[in-house]
């Protein structure tokens, strides 16, 4: 075990930015639970309420759980933010160990390592240690907080256990997944592909008869351990016995494999390029399409439940006052399903812009990591590699609008309607794209800086009206110029705008990208 | 004889750090051009502002009598690059790069292809992560030497080789020069330069310090001799051009410019010769001279 200090400072330091950035973002949402339900719902006969709606929507108990006690605003807060929060930890633990453990290897720093005074399992222990650590602050942090906003001391101790053992568990998980494959990349992949199937078989174990597919998944764990109802402390037991089980797996498996060897064989590719490798944009499908079905396959899942749910929103709301007005404030006078569909065809107008966002910076780490120099040595221009990646971010943000918006459709009736509604929001996106391709072309070091855009827009437009902002802030976001669909009539000289200003940007930032120096 | 490359006076800076301070650059079309220096000393910035991947700030490049940096499309169809580190596709197997880069530059020789994979003993279905760094360059170099261009642009393409490879790489280059294409070879790796190339230009410090054939730089050099001789030699240490002269009773050794070789030998001979063993300059003996003050 020598060496694994050296190791974990080494760690912290290069992710000085990224666990703090994470830690906080989870923290903020962990804490948003108390904060709004205090406020929204004060009375016991409100919370009493609102849990038999919710208790009583499939939908609903499928994404969220279902909610074990009304007696305090703890059981609802924790209700609706930890199985966000929890995936948000296990995405965390999972990015943190391989990042310091299979992409270390991959990328053969490994071996450099390897050749110092370094025990074998020195780094495994260093990344786990560093993932397990920044877990423990996220529960203290969470758990002082809640404390401090007043709820019951003993729930709140039981909430913060449950959360740093979600962590563990994908921590664990990660560690026996960085010893499977060869690539960090499909370590995550499986990673994120195992962390679905938990969330799918907890939504299927709570909202359905049967409960047992819940005590399949780790996430239905956290949420069986009840910490504002009847704690269940035993849960705890399965919660770190399958956290130690799997950790004893991965230094078995570590133990019995070589450096920058997969316990899993890789499998062999074609021998010859398809007629698809031919072009550029040829090259980009291949390199985007994994992407591009995952995202649609999301957004058609998002559309389906946020149709589902729509139907079911009136009766949800009937008992409280507030929580419709909020809606009012955030959607516009209409009706309640009207007014949900537009807030979330709005949200997820800005999760598209993600996705257009990193269509976009694909075209940087290309350019960074060495792989367009031997492309753009070849008859291909400059424009046109970019072009067959941008048109990823253009065309692709609008097949995920399309597949969002049949779905709700189908789901809550009227499609061409919502396909509309959803459509409307990608003059906003396709500007967040021409940004992306603006600094990429004229700042290609700021490129990243689209990402600090995006935040900033979707903070505006997140507590913009709860904070009765300014109008002028509120129009710097160009997800504030979007009309309210479905429900308002559609004015069309702000989407006009909108796309005339995305096209100057993505002009700009193509005129830029063929007049500098590439850099390696 | 025509120009297939000729830089004059080409400078490039990155902010505060000159790159290229004045390179000279001359290739004949047809011959094997030798680019040397150490690292740092600017011979990939050449090749990416021949590539047109970099604008130069001043200077005149020509290459295939076009603009590299406006001409890029009609000009890339007719070269090849193969970069110095060579990163590909983590998901995309070797097989399909070499067939990708293939038709982006107008078409693969299949049956060049499928020759020089036997001839490089690499294996096409592996994924680009898989690859190590040698077969990474291998991967690259069948790309390259696989297409009908004019003009091969080869940035370090033997590092990561085996010494088994390195002369499947040399057979390749002396076919390409057979056929009549251009090479431009960088490269820190002398006796490689030495053997294949007509042509060296030798760069430090963003600019040429020396440029000609294998036979111009020679007499710049000096030839070691060690000698057996009848008696004790005299006057030696006297003549113009003997070096580092090592005299052991009737054994010597020492090193001699190359154009003064016929008074020293005669010397010699008049003491008689035993045996005698000359060795001629090598180019690490030659670049070590040019970066003499570099080294100490």
């Amino acid at each position: 075990m020598s060496g694994t200090w050296s190791l974990i400072r080494l760690a912290l330091r290069r992710d000085r930015i990224a666990l703090p950035a994470w830690i906080l973002g989870i923290f903020v949402m962990a804490i948003s639970g108390p904060a709004s339900f205090q406020q929204l719902y004060p009375t016991q006969a409100e919370r009493t309420a609102l849990a038999q709606t919710i208790d009583g929507n499939p939908a609903m108990v499928g994404v969220y759980g279902r909610i074990y006690d009304v007696a305090d605003a703890g059981g609802l807060a924790t209700w609706k933010t930890a199985p966000l929060c929890l995936v948000l930890v296990a995405l965390m633990s999972l990015f943190t160990v391989m990042k310091h453990t299979r992409a270390e290897e991959e990328s053969g720093r490994r071996e450099l390592v390897g050749a110092g005074v370094v025990g074998r399992s020195a780094p495994l222990t260093a990344a786990i240690l560093v993932a397990l650590g920044a877990n423990l602050l996220l529960a203290v942090i969470t758990v002082l907080a809640f404390l401090g906003s007043k709820m019951p001391v003993d729930g709140t101790l039981y909430y913060g256990a449950a959360f740093f053992g979600g962590g563990a568990i994908f921590t664990a998980l990660a560690a026996v997944l960085a010893q499977l494959t060869e690539s960090a990349r499909s370590a995550n992949g499986i990673g994120v592909a195992v962390l679905a199937v938990t969330y799918v078989l907890r939504a299927a174990g709570d909202s359905g008869t049967q409960s047992w597919p819940t005590w399949l998944s780790p996430i239905g764990w956290t949420q069986q351990v009840r910490p504002f109802a009847d704690q269940r402390p035993w849960v705890f037991l399965l919660i770190f016995g399958a956290a130690l089980a799997l950790l004893a797996l991965a230094y078995a498996l570590a133990a019995r494999r070589d450096i920058a060897a997969g316990a899993l064989p890789t499998r062999l590719g074609a021998p010859e390029g398809s007629w698809v490798l031919s072009s550029s944009f040829g090259l980009a499908w291949r390199l985007q399409r994994g992407g591009l079905f995952g995202w649609t396959l999301g957004f058609a899942l998002g559309g389906l439940a946020a149709g589902t749910l729509a139907k079911d929103v009136s009766s949800m709301l009937a008992g409280n006052q507030q929580m419709a007005d909020l809606l009012h404030t955030l959607g516009g006078a209409r009706s309640f399903e009207e007014s949900y569909l537009s807030l979330m065809f709005s949200i997820l107008g800005i999760v598209a812009s993600v996705y257009a966002v990193s269509a976009v910076l694909r075209l940087r780490a290309e350019e960074t990591e060495g792989r367009a120099e031997p492309v753009l040595a070849t008859g291909v221009g400059r424009l046109s590699w970019s072009l067959s990646h941008i048109a990823f971010a253009l065309l692709g943000s609008a097949v995920l609008m399309t597949a969002l918006g049949l779905t709700a459709g189908l789901a809550y009736g009227s499609p061409a309607t919502l396909l509309g509604a959803a459509l409307v929001q990608l003059p906003a996106i396709w500007l967040l794209a021409g940004l992306t391709v603006a600094l990429f072309g004229l700042l290609p070091r700021l490129s990243s800086a689209a990402w600090a855009a995006l935040v900033v827009f979707l903070l505006i437009g997140e507590l913009g009206g709860l904070l009765k902002l300014d109008q002028w802030i509120m129009d710097i976001s160009p997800y504030s110029h979007i009309p309210k669909l479905p429900g308002e009539s559609v004015s069309w000289s702000p989407l006009i705008w909108l796309t005339a200003i995305a096209a100057v940007l993505l002009t700009a930032g193509l005129t830029g990208i063929r007049r500098r120096d590439l850099t390696a | 004889m025509t120009v297939a490359i000729s830089v004059s006076g080409l400078r490039k800076a990155f902010g505060p750090a000159t790159a290229l301070d004045g390179l000279d650059l001359t290739v004949n079309t047809g011959e094997v051009h030798g680019f040397l220096g150490p690292n740092g000393a600017g011979k990939s910035t050449t090749i990416r502002v021949l590539l047109g991947l970099l604008r130069a700030d001043a200077g005149t490049v020509r290459l295939l009598d076009g603009d590299p940096w406006r001409d890029v499309a009609t000009l890339h169809r007719r070269l090849a690059y193969v970069p110095g580190d060579v990163t590909l596709w983590p998901n995309l197997t070797g097989g399909e790069v070499i067939d990708l880069l293939g038709r982006l530059r107008g078409g693969t020789n299949t049956k060049r292809k499928a020759e020089l994979l036997e001839r490089f003993d690499l294996d096409p279905r592996k994924k680009g992560r898989t690859y190590s760094k040698g077969n990474r360059q291998k991967v690259a170099l069948v790309a390259a030497l696989a297409s009908d261009v004019e003009l091969l642009l080869l940035d370090e393409p033997t590092s990561g080789l085996d010494p088994l490879m390195e002369e499947v790489f040399s057979e390749c280059v002396k076919e390409v020069r057979q056929q009549g294409r251009t090479v431009l070879l960088s490269s820190h790796i002398l006796s490689e330069v030495e053997s294949l190339c007509d042509r060296v230009s030798i760069i430090r410090k963003g600019r040429t310090v020396e440029t000609g054939s294998m036979a111009d730089l020679r007499h710049l050099t000096r030839t070691s001799i060690t000698a057996e001789l009848s008696g004790a030699p005299n006057g030696l240490s006297t003549l113009a051009g003997v070096h580092n002269l090592d005299v052991q009773g009737t054994r010597l050794r020492c090193e001699v410019d190359t154009d003064k070789l016929t008074p020293v030998l005669s010397a010699l001979s008049t003491v008689g010769v035993r045996s005698l063993t000359s060795q001629p300059p090598t180019l690490e003996e030659l670049f070590l001279r040019h970066y003499e003050d570099d080294l100490s």
